[in-house]
């Protein structure tokens, strides 16, 4: 059993008793809600006659639904308007904070809470949304919970839990240029498998962790739960308090300092006991594309797509339904498969510096005639920054379309989706079975870079080829 | 969708039924209810939409569309089952389209603590256990009745010691799986808790 890591004291800080079960009821210190995965649990609440217990510990925002190409209201869609009036409802009735479209602070609510400052070390962080994990970036202890909990945490702040047990990946050496944290962490999943982090909170340690910037962090944290794990996180240090300082939620003044020293006593002691621990060699990887129909099945750039005999007899079952599914052959490269769509966005790349990244890619360059793409900023303060940067120009002269903010094709309940079985180079973080809205679309995740480059070719290809 | 469609409430202690198995790895959330029908401000039309995608494409040779299956309860499956997305329109539409139980060879954990927070046991069995299950060619035909006291399965010729973890067993058997009341007993504790936490004192600015 773990000891003395972040983990463990978070989680023993925020333990308000052990339940007759014998699970842990745990504090939830901030509680993010959204469209999607609320509006039930506010009815479970009128029919037990309950109330919002700390209205100020939650606060909302919209992200899943909303179009991105004209986001007037009423919607166009009007289920979608249904959901984001019944957010408006119970966000006024319960008095819950609510940064709604145009208020210059709504986006996809795991790039919204950190670039308000509301996601800080230390706090235990829940949303009825399995990216949850991205919040850990910053040391904190947060993970996804089911709309049933969403209902216990907006009565009690609390919810019934099982301690998880602790996994440190080192991460040493750096990643090498062209590669980028996206590549790190789709390459951690494929090592590991994707129900390795079942029962575990993933600590990502290592000079390759500590080299990254908070959004890069923030990528890897995401996708934990590709991983199983539910929830991921690293040690603060000065680049989380950095990039905390000054915005709008964060503590000001003679709260800053009190904030700061709490913060710099918290990480996992020299000497913690970790129930596992596993290494990976950071200067290895390559640009990496998923293949399959699970974000494990991953290769690097120059790969072929693994015979059945390479994968253990558990990864089979799984290979033989992603072949088919693909229309991809065992042992066929990935580079140079034509794409369709290019979409760069989501809550795992969908931040400034992912834009940065790709923009540079497209200057002066033209997206591959035929090919559909298109990039959606994670939240309005991204896509204003990136106005302000000349980003949207550089991605409107090169082909692309400059959308609105949203989660958009990454899970597709908009009306962004993708046809019949195109091929879509996304930088989102789910490659599941119809995931991008057609039930035989194919998704190939990558880098916002790497898609860039995509678009460029119409077909994958090495953006190292690029910028090198 | 079965018409006559109750949730359950209180203790489960016994859940007898009919199996019915689904045979893959990494089943995720998404192919158990994609995300267009998750438009919706309740989950009573889920039932019929469970595994949509899936069922389209077999065109009535998936399991949930065989005759034989309608009546099932207790659903047989592999590993990872529920990974991806939190989304607890996933076992709401199980629950909805009759699933009372579930045993697999293993679980996603966001799954799996829906699961329990809507009162559906899952159970797991050993790869091989599992898949003499599905093997089973009277399958179909498999009625188990499940002890939650004892963790045990039974039917005609098989019993099996379900492993289940000892603290949803618990939950299960004194009904505390719906947890939002246990939760309040605590009341106090919550207040004391609140109050003893470092950030609320420097977080003047959250609203």
């Amino acid at each position: 059993m773990s000891q003395d890591t972040l983990f463990d004291k978070v989680w023993d800080l925020h333990k308000v008793s052990r339940l007759p079960g014998g699970s842990d009821q745990i504090f939830i210190g901030l509680h993010l809600i959204h469209e999607v995965t609320s509006p039930q649990a506010f009815g479970a609440l009128k029919d037990k006659n309950l109330k919002v217990k700390f209205p100020d510990r939650t606060v909302a925002t919209v992200d899943h639904i909303v179009p991105t190409d004209n986001q007037s209201r009423p919607f166009k869609d009007n289920l979608a308007e249904q959901m984001i009036e019944t957010l408006e409802k119970n966000c006024l009735e319960h008095k819950i904070r609510f940064f709604n479209i145009g208020s210059g602070n709504q986006g996809i609510v795991h790039v919204v809470a950190p670039e308000l400052g509301l996601t800080q070390p230390g706090m235990t962080i829940a949303c009825g949304d399995s990216h949850t994990s991205t919040h850990g970036a910053f040391g904190s202890i947060a993970f996804g919970i089911g709309t049933s909990q969403v209902r216990d945490v907006l009565a009690t702040q609390t919810i019934a839990m099982n301690k998880l047990k602790v996994r440190q990946i080192w991460c040493d050496n750096k990643l090498s240029s062209g590669v980028y944290a996206k590549d790190l962490v789709l390459n951690i999943i494929n090592e590991l498998g994707v129900k390795a982090g079942v029962g575990f909170a993933y600590e990502f340690a290592g000079p390759a962790i500590n080299a990254l910037s908070m959004e890069e962090r923030m990528t890897i944290c995401n996708m934990s739960i590709e991983g199983g794990a539910r929830c991921g996180y690293i040690n603060p240090d000065e680049k989380t308090f950095s990039y905390i300082k000054n915005k709008l939620c964060a503590p000001k003044n003679e709260h800053w300092e009190k904030a700061l020293t709490w913060w710099k006593s918290l990480k996992s002691d020299e000497n913690s006991i970790y129930d596992d621990v596993i290494k990976i060699d950071a200067s290895k990887i390559e640009p990496t594309v998923t293949w399959g129909i699970t974000p494990g099945q991953s290769i690097g750039i120059n790969q072929q797509i693994p015979l059945l005999d390479e994968l253990s007899p558990n990864d089979k079952l799984v290979a033989e339904e992603a072949y088919e599914y693909m229309s991809f052959n065992p042992g066929q490269s990935i580079k140079n498969v034509p794409v369709d769509v290019c979409f760069i966005g989501s809550c795992t790349n969908g931040r400034i510096s992912d834009l940065r990244i790709a923009a540079k890619v497209l200057k002066d360059r033209k997206v591959y005639k035929n090919v559909k793409a298109f990039v959606v900023p994670g939240s309005e303060k991204v896509a204003n920054k990136a106005k302000q940067e000349g980003l949207d120009k550089i991605f409107k002269d090169s082909g692309f379309q400059w959308r609105e903010p949203g989660c958009s094709m990454c899970l597709a309940m908009n009306s962004d989706k993708l046809i019949g079985n195109q091929v879509s180079a996304s930088s989102s973080n789910r490659n599941f079975k119809g995931r991008q809205g057609s039930p035989s679309g194919r998704t190939l995740l990558m880098s916002p870079a790497m898609v860039a480059a995509a678009a460029i070719n119409g077909k994958v290809s090495d953006v190292r080829e690029f910028i090198n | 969708m079965k018409s006559d469609f109750t949730p359950p409430i209180g203790k489960i202690t016994q859940i007898d039924g009919q199996c019915i198995s689904l045979i893959g790895n990494d089943i995720d959330t998404d192919r158990i209810i994609p995300a267009r029908f998750l438009k919706c401000v309740n989950f009573d039309s889920l039932g019929e939409s469970v595994f949509e995608d899936d069922r389209e494409t077999l065109k009535g040779k998936h399991p949930f569309d065989q005759e034989e299956n309608k009546n099932a309860t207790i659903l047989i499956v592999n590993s990872n089952f529920g990974c991806g997305s939190s989304r607890e329109h996933a076992p709401q539409a199980l629950m909805r389209w009759g699933i009372k139980a579930i045993i697999g060879e293993s679980f996603a954990d966001i799954f799996y603590s829906n699961c329990i927070a809507i009162g559906i046991p899952c159970f797991t069995l050993p790869k091989k256990a599992i898949e003499e299950i599905q093997k089973n060619e009277d399958n179909k035909f498999l009625f188990l009745e499940i002890d939650l006291k004892k963790a045990l399965a039974k039917s005609k010729d098989l019993n099996f010691n379900l492993e289940i973890k000892e603290s949803s067993r618990k939950m299960f058997l004194s009904g505390e799986w719906d947890a939002t009341s246990t939760l309040l007993e605590n009341e106090n504790l919550i207040e004391n808790k609140f109050n003893q936490l470092p950030y609320i004192t420097f977080n003047t600015n959250l609203v």
